[in-house]
C-alpha cells in the first residue's frame, strides 16, 4: 500500500511518500497508525496525537476505524487550511 | 462546473467572461476571490506556501461542485485554487457561481468557498520573517461556517 504524509507530517516524518506492505495484524487505520509509531521516535512523535490528524483511504475521507486490505493508498494530514 | 488547480495566477474578468458567454440564461453572477493577508505586520516578508494533495484535491473541489450544482440551479461554476508560494495580496482563490437569479448565485459561491475551505486538502505555511515558518492551524470558525451549509438544502433561493 501507499501510505502519504502532508504539511507538518511530512516534516516531521521526513517523509512524503513511501510504499509499504500491510503489516501482519493490521486491519484498520488505527492498526496502522500503531504500527507506523512503532517504526521510530520521529514516527511516534508525529503520529502522537490522532486528534490532529485527518485520513484519507483511497482519496476520500476516512476514520481510524476504516478498514485496510492491503492495497490502498492512505494520506495522513493535518487540518485544511486552504481558501 | 469545472475546477482547476495551479501554480498560475489567474484573471477574474476573463474567467467570468469565459465561463458565461454565450449563455443567455445566466442573469446573475457572483464571484469571491481570497486574497494572501499579511499577517506578519513587522515581521517583512510574510508570505506563504501552499501544499495540497494532488489528485484528492481536484477530486473534493469536483465533489463540492457537484453539490452546490445539485443544491442551486446554476447555469455555471468555477473554482480555480492556486498552490505554490504566495506574497501577500497574491490571488489564492477564486469561486464563481451563475445562475438565473441572484439569490442562488450568491448562496452557490457563499456555499463553495464555505465547503471548500474545510474539505479541500490544502495547507498553508507560512514564513515568519527570521527565516522559519509555521503551518497555519485550520480555525474553529471555518468548521462553523460549512456545518452552517450542512442543514441548508438550498431549496429556498431555487424556488
Amino acid at each position: 500500500m501507499k501510505v502519504l504524509y502532508f504539511a507538518w507530517l511530512r516534516q516531521r516524518t521526513g517523509i512524503g511518500e513511501e510504499d509499504i506492505s500491510l503489516p501482519e495484524g493490521v486491519q484498520d487505520v488505527a492498526g496502522l497508525i500503531e504500527w507506523l509509531k512503532g517504526r521510530g521516535p520521529e514516527f511516534a512523535e508525529a503520529l502522537a496525537d490522532t486528534s490532529a490528524i485527518r485520513i484519507a483511504v483511497n482519496q476520500e475521507f476516512a476514520t481510524l476505524d476504516t478498514s485496510l486490505g492491503g492495497d490502498e493508498e492512505v494520506a495522513l494530514f493535518p487540518p485544511m487550511t486552504g481558501g | 462546473m469545472s475546477v482547476r488547480v495551479q501554480r498560475e495566477d489567474f484573471d477574474v474578468g476573463a474567467e467570468i467572461a469565459a465561463l458565461t458567454q454565450g449563455n443567455m440564461q445566466i442573469g446573475g453572477i457572483t464571484s469571491f476571490v481570497g486574497l494572501v493577508r499579511d499577517m506578519g505586520g513587522n515581521t517583512g516578508s510574510a508570505a506563504m506556501t501552499l501544499e495540497h494533495y494532488p489528485g484528492m484535491t481536484e477530486k473534493m473541489l469536483a465533489t463540492i461542485d457537484a453539490e452546490a450544482n445539485a443544491r442551486w440551479p446554476l447555469e455555471a461554476s468555477l473554482i480555480v485554487h492556486r498552490y505554490g508560494r504566495l506574497e501577500p495580496g497574491d490571488q489564492i482563490v477564486l469561486v464563481i457561481a451563475a445562475s438565473p437569479h441572484r439569490a442562488a448565485a450568491f448562496e452557490a459561491c457563499h456555499f463553495l468557498i464555505d465547503w471548500l475551505k474545510t474539505k479541500a486538502p490544502f495547507w498553508k505555511l507560512e514564513e515568519t520573517g527570521d527565516g522559519d515558518a509555521r503551518w497555519v492551524e485550520a480555525r474553529g470558525s471555518d468548521d462553523a461556517a460549512a456545518a452552517r451549509w450542512s442543514a441548508n438544502t438550498g431549496k429556498e433561493a431555487a424556488e
